[in-house]
């Protein structure tokens, strides 16, 4: 009987994954279903196993069946490890996804899985710590905070209990790694959570899923119950979010697991001090923690050797948007913007012009092509008025209108906004307005109250296009430096630099037609 | 059983489960069981849970998820999010809601669908995308449009 891989990840099944499947079963094949390989131009992907190994043909459909089984198909590309998309990456992280069944625990340790944790539980939990430090491992969920450092911190602090805390509520738009590893190969993730519970001491760990995730919800918690007796006496259990972004901050999280709304607390204390229910409590992104059973597994030089300046190891890039070859590409940090989006991504989908970029979510910069040389740094995007985040690129053709795309930042902004801290709540409905005058070229003149005769300093002309464009820098200004977290504090992010780089947009500055003459 | 008793009904288990920060979990339960939370359940889980009925109140009005109505028979939750504006999103958007008679964020007045937005699914690499009811649809054009309006009208 034929041997047949198809994905059954959200995406491959968005894209009809699911009747090709079956077709495959109806012809009388084995098929197995595992994550997505990660490039969803050649989705729905079926790969026949042969004795030169898996040969994959894609995009293809039920009806294509027979054509395929008899290697016929023209949609033929052979080994997925030799497509040029592929055979430049690193995949630390992302080895296994979409090649083995996710919830097979032979396939798991069939393919490397365990030798992680079978290695921390052979090292004291200092040694642990100290082998994460040195690998460099940075926290992938965007802050970029040491993750050795962190954990060093609930390590040290005395309590009578500890956490683990996998923050898997991606909510960024062009981001979907933490979705794909949860689908496609969550024991990588248990792994990752019970080494972290040696290293710290914790004895229950929580993941915080986005109800947006339904298939990740499933895998997991099917995961979790066929794995419990190899992380025994750790235990771990999903928590599903209910459609709030803000959730994403690790505070608001531990609100909310808490059973409460979830508001943002103030820091310190920090949440490795007192975390989940005022306990010591170690929160990590998913790729965090799925990329620690890699540096107990190989050792940490293995990791840090690959990387650029202070970061170090690989990120899982996921290119996404307007974009010929959308997908996720994990490779070492240091390859270029310009790279990531041209060669790889193959540019944009519609044929047009790149216009602009958005690095890091609804909350990073905007990015035009004249960029494009930005290695894929922490430090460099920073010094570039930007931020990795979780490392989702959205390409965006010429049809753009960036006044537009910051005006939904701050409409985001204000959707998301947990209502705690006034520049967020407030600032973000301000900010909306502020842009639409701006846009619609009517400043704001003197109100009710500027009138009133008692109010003899008040001005009373009207604002003038500049000045409303400075008052949007001040309110920004404010919001960067007032807000309680990145909801609040990173919105300017995407604003200011639609503003600095696209002025033209904002009927300021010159036109872009000019600007080429 | 009546509403009440079945609502009752899920918030023993609850009790008995022994969870530490039940409430969310709690009130996806009755939602998934029941289809909203009727405010009924509010007295009985703030009981249960020794918390207010302020406090419950305040987290089911906090979480967009959390429906306090009957749903409509079917739900489109269709993405706004950056990666889908810029595959066309909004044109989708428009002609969507033009198709099925019902506004974005509210439901059609026959009860049969309501359009709600979602910011990201996870598929940014194949937008527009939305899920209908539990499935998710990915590169809608307007030939999907169709696919979808006479799915849910059926």
């Amino acid at each position: 009987m034929m041997r047949i891989f198809v994905s059954k990840d959200m995406a491959s099944v968005a894209l009809g994954a699911d009747s090709l499947a079956e077709a495959f079963a109806s012809a009388g094949c084995e098929v197995v279903r595992t994550g997505s390989r990660g490039l969803f131009a050649i989705e729905p992907l079926a790969e026949v196993e042969t004795d030169e190994g898996r040969i994959a043909y894609g995009p293809v459909g039920p009806n294509d069946v027979s054509a395929v089984l008899d290697g016929s198909h023209p949609a033929r590309i052979g080994r997925i490890e030799d497509h040029p998309f592929f055979s430049g990456q690193q995949r630390f992280t992302f080895a296994r996804c979409g090649v083995t069944d996710p919830l097979s625990l032979s396939d798991y340790a069939a393919h490397g899985g365990w030798k992680g944790l079978e290695t921390a539980l052979g090292l004291s939990p200092q040694a642990v710590v100290d082998a994460v430090k040195a690998s460099g491992l940075r926290g992938r969920g965007g802050a970029g905070f040491p993750t050795g450092i962190k954990w060093q911190t609930v390590l040290d602090a005395a309590a009578d209990e500890k956490f683990i805390i996998c923050n898997a509520d991606e909510g960024d738009s062009g981001t979907f790694a933490d979705r794909m590893l949860i689908e496609g190969d969550p024991f990588c993730l248990i792994e990752g959570m019970a080494i972290a519970s040696h290293a710290v001491g914790a004895s229950h760990g929580y993941i915080y899923i986005r109800s947006e995730y339904p298939s990740a919800i499933a895998a997991m918690r099917e995961a979790i119950a066929r794995s419990a007796t190899k992380i025994a006496p750790f235990t771990l259990e999903v928590r599903v979010g209910a459609g709030t972004y803000v959730c994403g901050e690790e505070t608001a999280l531990l609100e909310s697991i808490e059973g409460k709304r979830g508001e943002v607390r103030a820091k310190p204390p920090l949440p490795a001090v007192e975390g989940l229910f005022g306990r010591p409590t170690v929160i990590n992104n998913v790729l965090s923690l799925a990329a620690v059973p890699f540096i107990l597994a190989e050792g940490a030089q293995a990791y840090a050797e690959v990387g650029f300046g202070r970061s170090r190891g690989t990120m899982p890039v996921q290119i996404a948007g307007n974009v010929k070859n959308g997908g996720l590409y994990e490779i070492g940090f240091g390859v270029t913007l310009g790279e990531l989006v041209n060669q790889i991504g193959g540019g944009t989908a519609s044929g047009r012009p790149v216009r602009a970029v958005q690095v890091g979510g609804p909350l990073g910069a905007y990015f035009p092509p004249s960029m494009f040389h930005l290695p894929f740094d922490y430090e460099a995007f920073a010094e570039a008025g930007g931020l990795i985040g979780h490392a989702g690129i959205t390409v965006f053709d010429d049809t753009v209108d960036m006044a537009h795309m910051a005006r939904f930042a701050m409409e985001f902004c204000a959707v998301e906004s947990c209502g705690k801290c006034t520049p967020c709540r407030i600032g973000s409905t301000r900010g909306t307005e502020l842009i639409d005058r701006i846009v619609a070229k009517a400043p704001r003149a003197a109100g009710t109250l500027e009138t009133l005769p008692q109010m003899r300093n008040a001005r009373t002309a009207a604002r003038s296009h500049e000045e409303e464009i400075d008052l949007l820098r001040d309110l920004c200004d404010t919001m960067k430096h007032g807000s309680l977290c990145a909801l609040g504090g990173f919105t300017p992010y995407p604003v200011l630099s639609a503003l600095d780089h696209f002025p033209e947009d904002f009927g300021s500055g010159h036109a872009l037609t000019e600007a080429a003459e | 059983m009546t509403q009440t008793a079945q609502i009752q009904s899920i918030i023993d288990r609850f009790v008995h489960s022994d969870q530490r920060g039940a409430l969310l979990p709690l009130l996806h339960e009755i939602q998934e069981e029941l289809g909203f939370i009727a405010p009924g359940a509010v007295p009985l889980i703030a009981d249960a849970l020794l918390i207010s009925r302020a406090e419950v109140h305040g987290v089911i009005s906090f979480y967009p998820d959390f429906r306090t109505e009957p749903p409509a028979r079917h739900v489109i939750k269709l993405c706004r999010a950056e990666s889908c504006q810029a595959r066309g999103g909004a044109a989708i958007e428009a002609e969507l809601s033009h198709h099925l008679g019902v506004a974005m964020g509210h439901a059609r007045k026959d009860g049969q669908v309501a359009l709600e937005p979602v910011y990201c699914l996870g598929l940014c690499a194949i937008g527009p995308n939305a899920m209908v009811d539990d499935r998710p649809v990915a590169r809608i054009d307007s030939a999907a449009i169709g696919r979808i309006a006479g799915e849910v009208e059926a």
